[in-house]
């Protein structure tokens, strides 16, 4: 959603054409690069599942060393 | 039973309403307040753009819709009369029907002032097939009503239930605004769209069976503690 | 259930391994060229996110109607794999309409309704963070509701939007695969729907062990 909010502030595209042009007739300076977007695209594919499995991980190890304190704590009160 | 108890709480509802008229009164006057803002936003040289007046209309239902909803169960839950209820021997889906009703009367009520304020402000033909649009009003009512009651309901216990009920309606409401603005806007188009309108109004309804339906199946289990 | 996450995790591994070669060999789509091979991964997040939706829809149902716990942890363990590909396709799909179609976003049907269904998902996970106590229920409902409208959305936002004149050509690959772009695409498919698997499992499990954390706690008050 950031993401998005900073290309809707500062990568405003020109004004838009009213019917479809076909990629070979338009102005050389009509046309963007592909690999910039195809790459952030993959990238952000990545960031993504790395992100999410890093914050499970993250949260099961919090679990994990919640329950040994608790166990620990346990065995002390039986005693 | 069921119907008994629907139009018993129904009953309670309006009564309880009619001594004060504080959340009619209070929800109209949002309503035409929303319209208002709506207006100066959109209106440029004295003239709106074309379509604003459907749009205006259900955006300002959904929104009064949605204060009276939670305002209606904010009632509930200060006097805790929806646990009394729940522990009433009647049937758990009639007093969902009862509360959905009592929510269509007072959406109609704001309706009733909004129509005719929109078609005034914007010159917009409201009663050019008054029926239809009637039709519409009452479909589109009833969907947004019938989700609306049931989260309302379910968010009673939560502590945030104020911000979360827009949260939760709003993407759920959306083909019914869709459906609502596109088909009132047929109605309004000069010569009249009456094809469009009715396709419109045929998605609203099987809507309205969805909506009715799941919230009549759910609402047992999610009353139960 | 367990034993299975291994050997899944490496054929998933391989699969994504090949794929960036695979998708490269494909060849070039007639009008857009470089751009479509977004293509190659935005399709199967989508793939993913529904499959997201049904295990969401279903579990949502058990939990409400059998009570069953293990139901609920697959119904919040989907809703956020739901959030996560559909974030995935909501970022993809607008780099790919700025080359293709020149503006970033177009109220395009499947983007759309892709979008409302995010964000329905989005209102599970904050209701069951903020809802309170009894939210599980809450949420499900939400799912519930959720699964049950996507219908509508796409049929009401495919009329709303089909009534203005379209501004680009979508191309209907899916509809006439030709033989060059099927493969990679159903690789793609075959390892987003894995990964989904994977990562479904690796959720629950943080669930199963959330909930015996509670238990533990309950235990222990006495």
């Amino acid at each position: 959603m950031i993401f998005q909010l900073f290309v809707a502030l500062f990568m405003q595209p020109p004004a838009g054409q009213s019917e479809f042009v076909p990629l070979s007739q338009l102005p050389e300076s009509e046309k963007l690069p592909a690999a910039p977007l195809l790459v952030i695209a993959y990238a952000v594919f990545l960031v993504l599942m790395v992100f999410y499995v890093w914050t499970v991980w993250r949260r099961l190890n919090k679990v994990e060393a919640d329950m040994r304190t608790l166990e620990q704590r346990g065995m002390k009160n039986a005693r | 039973m069921f119907v008994r108890t629907a139009i018993l709480v129904l009953k309670k509802d309006l009564a309880i309403e009619v001594k004060t008229l504080e959340i009619v009164m209070t929800t109209l006057f949002f309503a035409v307040a929303c319209v208002l803002v709506f207006s100066f936003a959109f209106v440029r040289e004295g003239q709106a753009p074309p379509d604003a007046a459907p749009a205006i209309l259900w955006i300002a239902v959904a929104f009064s819709g949605t204060l009276a909803l939670g305002r209606t169960f904010e009632r509930e839950r200060y006097s805790e009369t929806l646990r009394a209820l729940l522990l009433a021997p009647a049937p758990r889906p009639a007093l969902y029907v009862g509360k959905l009703l009592g929510m269509i009367v007072l959406l109609a009520l704001d309706e009733l002032v909004l129509v005719p304020l929109i078609a005034f402000l914007f010159g917009a033909p409201m009663f050019a097939r008054p029926l239809f649009l009637l039709l519409f009003l009452a479909a589109g009512t009833l969907a947004f009503a019938a989700v609306g009651t049931l989260f309302a309901a379910m968010l009673i216990r939560s502590r945030t239930r104020d911000v979360l009920l827009p949260i939760l309606l709003y993407p759920i409401t959306v083909p019914v605004i869709i459906c609502g603005v596109r088909g009132t806007a047929a109605l309004l188009s000069s010569p009249v769209d009456e094809p469009t309108a009715t396709m419109w109004l045929a998605i609203l309804i099987a809507m309205d069976v969805v909506f009715v339906t799941l919230s009549l199946w759910t609402f047992e289990p999610l009353m139960s503690e | 259930m367990r034993k299975a996450f291994a050997p899944l995790a490496v054929v998933t591994g391989l699969l994504f391994a090949i794929a960036p070669f695979v998708i490269a060999n494909a060849p070039y789509e007639q009008t857009m060229l470089l751009i479509q091979k977004i293509f190659y991964f935005h399709v199967p997040s989508w793939v993913a996110m529904y499959c997201g939706l049904i295990v969401a829809a279903i579990a949502s149902i058990l939990y409400l109607f059998k009570g069953s716990k293990a139901a609920d942890r697959y119904a919040v363990s989907a809703a956020e794999l739901i959030v996560v590909f559909g974030l995935n396709g909501l970022i993809s799909g607008p780099l790919w309409a700025r080359k293709a179609w020149g503006v970033w976003w177009q109220w395009d049907v499947k983007l759309t309704s892709a979008l409302l269904l995010w964000l329905m998902f989005v209102a599970y996970l904050l209701v069951r963070k903020y809802g309170g106590p009894g939210s599980e229920k809450l949420a499900a409902v939400v799912a519930i509701f959720g699964a049950a409208v996507s219908p509508f959305v796409y049929v009401s936002v495919n009329i709303w939007r089909t009534m203005h004149p379209k501004t680009s050509v979508v191309p209907d690959i899916i509809k006439n695969p030709t033989t060059g772009f099927a493969g990679p695409l159903l690789l793609s498919m075959l390892a987003f729907v894995l990964l989904f698997c994977l990562l479904l499992m690796l959720r629950v499990r943080l669930a199963e062990r959330q909930d015996a954390l509670d238990e533990l706690y309950l235990a222990y008050e006495d």
